[in-house]
């Protein structure tokens, strides 16, 4: 799995939780929450999306610890490896 | 014969449309099926039946707002023999206005069963419902068939700008010049100012009546309902600990968020003091038997809603956990059902997603009571003589002074905290 193709599962799995989220403007290198309203239902939904899109399932502490989009593609790319 | 009427979907709805049958005569339904769309301010609510039987006679033409209880259908019970229905009563409120009849426009229109949801979105893409092939169970649109149509659709050539300033003409032929005294330019006419009027979207109108809604329901609970607070701070070490524990075996699917654990002691401890779990009908208090839970969820865009999650109290953390999720897609994809919306018992709300430490809510009537719980933090707490770090969570009661006093309060507060000291139990 290439980086584009992890940042494309990423970003799709964020619209379906937060459809008026920009990848335009977001910045990958920013915490996400404070870019994005989101709540702790949509970030399950969006570690289910990851693993929907990816099929990387992201535990429980380990997705506490990911604030940036960067940090998720990372953190996807490194289990996907 | 049996009538289905307008609901009531909320203590201050005195009105609502119908936007569409789900069902014609002759259909069959069945006890909670779904078989019409009715809009209120706060929500497109799919409303479900409560007899089963066959549809005699649809009474109400979509498009038609009544009055709360006005007759909609008739359904023929089974068992009951076909014939003319019973002329129905006429709604309490003032008589709804007569159905349309439909014109010979409306019988050329295709009917067009389509989820609230998919409604809401053809609606800000501006695409026409009966422009699109549903793929549903008897060809109901759904969210996805509307993706599919605005990706499908041309798009479309942008229309120019309104401009200050004609367009340039070409260029006359030249002539020859005479001189003389320049002719004076013709003086443009003035013209307006670019801006047009703002001309307010859908999602506008709707955040705006769920706001005019919001305040008619929470100025009525403030005028009429003594309320009364009581605060709590509750240790959360057991339930984190051993809902860390669970979600690290858990596949990504099946977690847990801690809020089903509050839900879940919140349902349970009303059993201890049942006089929370109540709502007014009229000036008559009805103690409820059955335990609804109401989640506050905001709405993407703003606003909030707060169906209920039924029988709450008998229902596994794996079980809550899936009805909470579901409720959460389907309030924020405007697909909530009737019963959900006018079967709370007591409402939960949180907001500790934004660091906020405490909430004391305001009751939605005709409940009695609304619990809220703020940010879950860190906090020094004291334990057998020694100071520990714990977690800990701030829970609230708002509670209605004509129902229980403090006594009662605090007893289902504690209730609360007890339940949550043994995650395993709930």
């Amino acid at each position: 799995m290439t980086r584009d193709e992890i940042r494309t599962g990423v970003l799709r799995a964020l619209s379906d939780v937060a459809p008026e989220a920009d990848p335009a403007t977001l910045r990958f290198d920013s915490d996400l929450r404070e870019q994005v309203d989101i709540d702790s239902m949509d970030s399950l939904n969006f570690a289910i999306g990851i693993h929907e899109q990816l099929q990387v399932d992201i535990p429980e502490a380990d997705w506490a610890r990911l604030y940036t989009l960067d940090e998720v593609i990372d953190y996807v790319a490194e289990k996907a490896a | 014969m049996a009538e289905f009427v307008m609901p009531a979907l909320g203590a201050d709805m005195n009105a609502g449309t119908l936007l569409q049958w789900l069902k014609q005569p002759g259909d069959v339904v069945s006890r909670g099926e779904i078989v019409a769309v009715v809009h209120t301010d706060k929500a497109d609510v799919e409303v479900e039946v409560f007899t089963t039987g066959v549809i005699e006679e649809l009474l109400v033409q979509p498009g038609t707002e009544v009055p709360v209880g006005t007759v909609l259908a008739m359904i023929r019970e089974n068992g009951a023999p076909a014939g003319p229905a019973a002329p129905p009563q006429a709604a309490e409120e003032p008589a709804p206005p007569a159905a349309a009849a439909p014109t010979a426009a409306d019988a050329a229109r295709p009917h067009v069963i389509i989820s609230p949801s998919a409604r809401h979105l053809a609606e800000e893409l501006g695409l026409d419902p009966a422009s699109i092939t549903g793929s549903g169970p008897g060809g109901r649109i759904q969210r996805k068939d509307v993706e599919v149509a605005a990706a499908a659709r041309t798009p479309r050539v942008r229309e120019p700008e309104l401009r200050a300033e004609p367009a340039p003409k070409p260029e006359p032929v030249a002539e020859p010049k005479i001189a003389g005294p320049p002719a004076a330019a013709p003086t443009p006419a003035p013209t307006p100012p670019t801006s047009r009027p703002v001309v307010p979207s859908a999602a506008d109108e709707r955040s705006a009546a769920m706001r005019r809604a919001i305040a008619a329901s929470m100025s009525r609970s403030k005028r009429e309902i003594p309320h009364f607070y009581l605060g709590q701070t509750i240790d959360m070490s057991n339930a984190i600990a051993w809902l860390a524990q669970e979600n690290q075996r858990r596949p990504v699917t099946e977690r847990l968020l801690h809020g089903v654990l509050l839900v879940k002691a919140v349902a349970l401890a009303l059993r201890e003091v049942p006089e929370l779990n109540a709502v007014w009908d009229g000036d008559e208090l009805v103690r409820r038997d059955d335990i609804n839970v109401g989640v506050a969820i905001s709405l993407r865009g703003g606003g909030l809603v707060a169906p209920c999650i039924h029988t709450t109290d008998q229902l596994s953390l794996d079980e809550l956990m899936h009805s909470f999720r579901d409720l959460v897609s389907r309030a924020r994809s405007w697909s909530l059902r009737s019963s959900e919306m006018s079967d709370p018992t007591i409402t939960v709300t949180s907001l500790g997603e934004r660091g906020v430490e405490s909430v004391f809510g305001v009751i939605f009537p005709p409940q009695v009571a609304i619990v809220g719980f703020g940010n879950m933090v860190e906090r020094p707490w004291i334990s057998e003589g020694q100071v520990l770090a714990c977690p800990v969570v701030s829970a609230s009661l708002s509670a209605d002074h004509r129902v229980t006093d403090g006594h009662r309060a605090s007893a289902f507060l504690a209730a609360v905290d007890r339940l949550l000291q043994e995650p395993d139990e709930l």
